[in-house]
Order: structure tokens, then sequence, then C-alpha cells
């Protein structure tokens, strides 16, 4: 092993014979180059790490960037490992992560993982060179037009044209991106403008006159939600990403308390919600639990929580919770009514709303009886219950590996995962019991998000065990930035899931498509290509390999043992497990089979 | 499916326009006519849309409009309560033995001829855009050998400014 893996300090001394600049009394305007204006900038909004890689149009910003004792630069190996470090990052901490890149090709391998923040609603600042003034729209060399191409994916964007707009610009793209529903936001900036004589002074003055998010909710939208809410026979709290995005864990706790309605929480909102919790019920949707899936389909009230009524939790819309009454909690007015009419519409920010709701609540009396309710709830939890069955060629459990992992590196410990199997059997088989401890790609289903993403949030918690839940499809797109983290001191963990297939489409060709396994198969159980374990040492990593149940256990707590460098565990699981229970795309909620062919819900009404 | 006249006061900042057209075709509405200028406030510029849609998906087209940032407000003018011109310019054949009849159905429509030559008028003319249909029928005749024709603009009726709260 080389000496590369000392934890380096984030904020590290400055370099011998470094000058530091004499600090300007607040607020005052200092000469500055545009570049040097920007890294003040950043330095002044509070960021402290960037990811990314310097190129042509942005070296003028990564010249100061090294005299900077306040940013941390994380050198990634693929910009769209930076944007995924910044989403990780950010989901991690709650703060605004930053990615950097140049023009062209930089700023376009920055596309999906602004999709993905896009959809995720997780507040990252991109910045990225563009080619010079003069040479905007020439075809120039390495030139993209990177505002026209993320305008559909970002909350907004901004090319800087005039060097004296770089503070303001970098302080309204922060406040843009983290207030009101959060999301990423894009600066672009001319190497020329980089390079123009200006001036720096903090605080800006922001001139926003077309932005104003509403956190404050209608006292008396409010109100009537808890007159509902008390009056109801059978409640469900619905709970999405947003809860954890606005802090609200406390307020939703205290809330389900009260009123002791059933949780559900979303994908995006896992850990929200303790599991351990008498009164959650689960994951709703598509491979929600079959409790979680009932009690929406047959409450009479839907208390929806910063979320947004996905085609992955509603199915077919038609014929999502037929007789339940709506309540909506948004701080995006534009999610209200989009999916599912609302009866009561509040806009607001969850942690407010749900603080106002759990008054209103006290003061309109007691709830009703739901004795009857609990019993149902409870009858689905217990005749249908998450589980798995070992695989008959007696090959390892991948549902196994992640109860183990649960188990072994508990819930003090921060999850991301990718997309596909892996990433649904860890929202079900891990239990979460704090909020931004479950880390993944929910809107955009960005395969290879997992790597890059535990990168960002081990960037962001250094002190916390980071552990990456990734397949042998998407592992294979991003795992480059293995070598980032043994180089930066990341010391994340990876448990491959290697079933040798893109798991989740062989489960559907299994399903939908007559057992025809068209392209699926990737070969890395048939030929061990690649051999993870020997990758992840060429990465600098620690490479390890299981394949039986006896192991299991052994190799994570080795792994867990280990903090100098990142470490890789390929576990060769079996191939034909799959994601139960699950509701077959395009169908109604209904339909949610518990395992192939058991159908809960329709087998009720039949009977 | 019904019409929609949209008033869409935005910051006059370059790329507004895309921001703004790109919620529209991203749904694949079509737009039927979209007209930019500038207001009484120099920083501010008003955009009226007029689309064929249904009204909820136009609820969510105006709400994911109200998210852009440089979206400062957006008014739904009613036909009833509004007034809404368009601006036609024609150039129709007319020769000496059909100019006189060509002005008349020019002094009908309060029209304005703007150019003359000895084979061709050219006409400007301002209404809704029924007036404007009816001209062209009348014009068409003679012949119309090129026209340009400009978006709707629409103001509300009344003494009320949507444009004066907006400006603070």
């Amino acid at each position: 092993m080389t000496s590369a893996h000392t934890r380096q300090n984030p904020v590290p001394a400055a370099p011998p014979g470094h000058r530091p600049k004499p600090g300007p009394p607040s607020g005052a305007p200092v000469k500055a180059t545009g570049a040097q204006s920007l890294v003040r900038s950043l330095e002044s909004v509070g960021c402290e790490v960037v990811f990314g890689i310097p190129g042509g149009t942005i070296l003028p910003s990564y010249d100061p960037l090294l005299d900077s004792t306040k940013v941390r630069h994380v050198l990634v190996r693929h910009e769209q490992g930076a944007g995924h470090a910044a989403t990780g990052y950010a989901q991690a901490t709650g703060r605004v992560g930053v990615c950097m890149a140049t023009s062209g090709p930089g700023a376009t391998n920055l596309v999906t993982a602004l999709a993905d923040a896009q959809m995720d609603s997780v507040p990252i600042v991109a910045i990225t060179g563009q080619t010079a003034r003069g040479m905007i729209g020439t075809d120039a060399f390495q030139e993209a037009d990177i505002c026209g191409i993320t305008l559909p994916i970002t909350k907004h964007n901004f090319l800087i044209t005039d060097p004296d707009d770089i503070p303001r610009t970098i302080a309204e793209a922060f406040y843009i991106a983290n207030s009101g529903r959060p999301g990423p936001v894009l600066v672009d900036i001319p190497k020329d403008v980089q390079q123009a004589a200006t001036s720096f002074a903090w605080p800006p003055d922001m001139h926003l006159p077309g932005y104003r998010p509403t956190s404050k909710p209608h006292g008396k939208q409010v109100r009537e939600a808890a007159r509902l809410l008390n009056a109801a026979q059978r409640p469900v709290l619905y709970v999405g990403g947003g809860v954890v995005k606005a802090e609200a864990s406390d307020q939703l706790t205290a809330l389900a308390e009260l009123t002791g309605a059933p949780v559900v929480t979303t994908l995006m909102a896992r850990g929200a919600f303790p599991d351990s919790h008498q009164q959650h019920l689960g994951m709703p949707g598509m491979h929600g639990t079959v409790g979680a899936v009932a009690a929406m389909q047959r409450c009479d009230l839907l208390v929806a929580l910063g979320t947004r009524f996905d085609d992955r939790v509603t199915g077919q819309l038609s014929s999502f919770a037929p007789e339940a009454k709506v309540v909506h909690a948004d701080i995006d007015p534009a999610e209200i009514s989009k999916n599912r009419t609302a009866d009561v519409p509040i806009v607001g920010d969850c942690k407010e709303v749900i603080t106002e709701l759990v008054d209103a609540v006290r003061e309109a009396g007691d709830p009703v009886d739901r004795a009857e309710w609990w019993q149902q709830i409870d009858s689905w939890r217990e005749t249908f219950p998450l589980g798995y069955s070992w695989p008959s060629d007696g090959s390892l459990s991948p549902e196994y590996v992640l109860e183990r992992l649960g188990a072994l590196a508990g819930p003090d410990a921060v999850y991301t995962a990718g997309v596909g199997q892996h990433q649904m059997w860890a929202a079900q088989f891990i239990g979460y019991e704090k909020p931004r401890t479950w880390i993944n790609s929910g809107g955009l289903g960005t395969m290879g998000y997992a790597v890059p993403a535990a990168m960002g949030a081990q960037a962001g918690l250094p002190d916390t065990q980071i552990w990456c839940i990734d397949g042998d499809g998407c592992f294979q797109m991003t795992n480059q930035e293995l070598a980032t983290c043994a180089i930066e001191g990341l010391p994340v963990k990876v448990a491959v899931l290697n079933n040798g297939n893109l798991g989740m489409v062989r489960q559907w060709q299994n399903l939908f498509y007559a057992e025809r396994y068209s392209h699926s198969d990737l070969g890395s159980h048939k030929h061990r290509i690649p051999d993870f374990k020997m990758l992840a040492e060429a990465l600098g990593c620690e490479g390890m390999r299981c394949e039986s149940r006896e192991d299991v256990d052994s190799v994570i707590n080795r792994a867990m043992q280990i903090d100098d460098r990142p470490v890789v565990i390929d576990f060769v699981v079996g191939k034909d497990a799959q994601v139960w229970p699950m509701v077959p795309a395009g169908t109604g909620n209904d339909e949610i089979m518990a395992a192939r062919g058991i159908r809960p819900l329709f087998d009720e009404d039949e009977g | 499916m019904s019409r929609h006249t949209l008033s869409v006061l935005v910051e006059n900042v370059p790329g507004v326009l895309a921001r703004v057209s790109g919620l529209f075709s991203r749904r694949s509405f079509n737009i039927e006519s979209l007209a930019v200028g500038p207001t009484e406030h120099p920083e501010i510029s008003r955009i009226t849309i007029v689309v064929l849609v249904s009204d909820q998906p136009l609820e969510q087209v105006t709400k994911q409009l109200n998210k852009l940032v440089n979206v400062i407000k957006i008014v739904e003018l009613e036909p009833d309560s509004s007034v809404e011109r368009e601006l036609l310019m024609v150039k129709v054949r007319a020769d000496a033995s059909v100019r006189s009849q060509v002005l008349e159905t020019v002094q009908l429509f309060r029209a304005k001829v703007v150019d003359v030559s000895p084979e061709a008028l050219t006409i400007e003319v301002t209404g809704d855009g029924d007036k404007l249909d009816a001209l062209l029928r009348m014009l068409e005749p003679y012949g119309i050998r090129e026209m340009v024709q400009s978006g709707s603009i629409a103001i509300g009726r009344g003494p009320r400014s949507i444009t004066a709260a907006a400006a603070r």
C-alpha cells in the first residue's frame, strides 16, 4: 500500500511561501480578478468542499482555489462523480453541495447529476467554465451551451457576463438552491470574466423579484386538516422526502404519536420516521410492504407531507387510494393537485406545517377510536411481513447480506445505494432510525449514483461510517471514484451485491418478457470480469470477497475495522432472487403481489 | 380544449423567453401566439401567450411558470374583461384598375396604407383575430403577395394595473 491513505485535513494548512492576503474590513470592496472574486464568494457563502476537475476555461478559477484555506477541493475522476458527490454531500449534511467543471464535455458530464438532483430536490451548485464572451456562439473549442442544455433540469441557472456580478450571483445561486423546494443551480462563467479585473464585496445585495418561496402555511387549511385527521376512521400519514429536507422528523413523531395514525415513508423519506416505531408500516409503492400499500389503498384520509404522489407510489392513479380524502402539504405549490386532487391543499415548509398541525390537532380534541383500523393493519402486517427465501441453488441471498449489514453497521451509519434490485432491498431490509442516513437516487433512478454519493457523504461526515450498497451493474458505471476516495482519505465501504446481471432488468424479463434475458447478463459471474476484489485493490482499496452465508458477518466486521482506506466487498449472490412485494408497472395498487402469485388485497376481495 | 391568454411579467434578462416557452414545448402544448415587449418599467418585460389547452394542464403549466425564478407574475386575461389586439401588415396586388376598390376595403376596416407602388399596396391593420381574418378574406381576390402578423397582445379593462405591484 502507498502512503496516500492518510486522511487529509479538510482545512489544509497554507502552503509554504504563501502570503495570506490582508483581510478587508467586512463589506468594503477590494480589488480582485473574477476568479478571486469567485473563490472569495464561495468562502463567504460557507462552501467547505468543492468536487471538480480543472480544464481550459475554468483554469483561472483553479489558480486562487489553490490558495484557499477554507475551501477544500476534491479532484474527482469524472465530472458525473463530482455532481453526485455534491448531491451525496448535500443529502448527508443538509448543506449545499458544490461541483466544478470546465466548459464543453466537463459541463455536459454534469448533466446526469444535475437532472438527478432536480428530480430529488437536492441543493447543489454547479460552477462551470465557459468559452470567453467574444467566442460564445462560434463553436469554439470545448464550447457547449450548458445553460441551454440544463434549462429544464435545474431549478435555475446563470451565465455571468459581467465580473462585477460574481458575488451577487453566487449568493443568489446558493440561496435559490437551498430555499423553498431545494434544487440544483448552475453558474456558467466565461473564461475572460474570470480573468477580468473587478472588485469583491460581501455580502452582496440579492435581486430576485420573481422568487418568493412560501414557507408559512395557511392557518385555516391547517385547522381543516386537523379536523379531518381527528375525524378519520382510517387515516395514513404519507411521508416524503420533504420531511427530511425540512428537518421535521421530531415534529412528525409528535404528530404520529398524538394522532395514533399509521405512517408510511417513501423511498426518499426512509429514516424520516424510525423503522422500529410500532406505527411505522414501512415503504409504500411498487416494492413497498403489503401493510403500507394496503393501508393506503383502504384509508379514508391520506395526509401527504412533503411528497409528490409519484407514479412509483400511486401505481395506476385512477385506482389509487379510492376512498381517501387528501390533505396535501408541500412547499412547492405546483405539486399540489398535480397528480391527485387535494381536498385540503397546504403550501408550506413541512416543519412549520407539521408543527402547526400538531397544535391544531391538540386544540381539535381527541381523535376517534381506531382500534378496528389497527386490527386490520396488524393482520396485513402479520400475514404478509417483508421476507425472502434462500435461493434454491445454494447461492448467497442478497437480502440476507443487507439484513446483516444493517444489523452490524447499525442505524448510525449512512447508507447510499445505486438503482435496481440492490436499492430496493437496501430500502427494505436495512432498518433506518434517523433522517439523512439513507441516500439514493429516487426520481431519476440514476445507476452509478452510489459510489460518488458515498464519497460526497464521507467528505461531509468524516467521522461517520458510510456504506455504499451497489449492484455489479451500477458499480461498473462509477467505481473509478474509489481512486479519488483512496487518495483523498475518504474511507467509504462498498458492498457490491454481485449477481452477474442487471438484476432488476432480469427480474422484469423473468416476469414480463417470458424469461427472455435480452442483454442483461454482464458476465461478472460467468467470466469473473471484472474481478471486483482485484479491481478494488487496483483502485487503492481493500478488496474482499464473500460467497457464503458463514462469511457474511466476518467480512462486514473486518471492513468496519478498516478506516485508513476504502473497502470493497464483492458479495457473490444468486441471480434469481427477486424484489417482492411488487405492484406490476401500470396496474393498480390492489394488484400488489406479496410474492409471485400471491395477491393479498385481490384475494381478500374475492374471499 | 379552450383558448387562454396569459400575461406573463418577467425580468428583462437574456434567456427568459426560452425558459417560458420551454415549459410549453416539453408538454407539447402548441403556443398559438406569443408576443414580447417592454413595459413602463425598464427592468420588466411582458410576454403575452395565447395557448389552446384544457384547464387542468393549464393550471399545472401556470404553476410551473410561477416557479421560474425570472417570472414575476402571471395573469390570465379573460376575453370579457380585457382588450386583445393583433397587428397585420399585408401586401396586396393592386394596380390602377382595382386600387380604388382595395382602398375602399381599407377604409371599411379602418386600416391604413403604409406603402404604395404601381402594382401593390401595403396595408396595416390592428384588431382582434376575427377582424384580421375578415379583412384578409376581402383582400384575397386581389392577390395577397406577402403578409406578416404579430402575436396577440392584451390588457385588462378598467383602472387596475398588473405591473404596478410587480415593479416594487
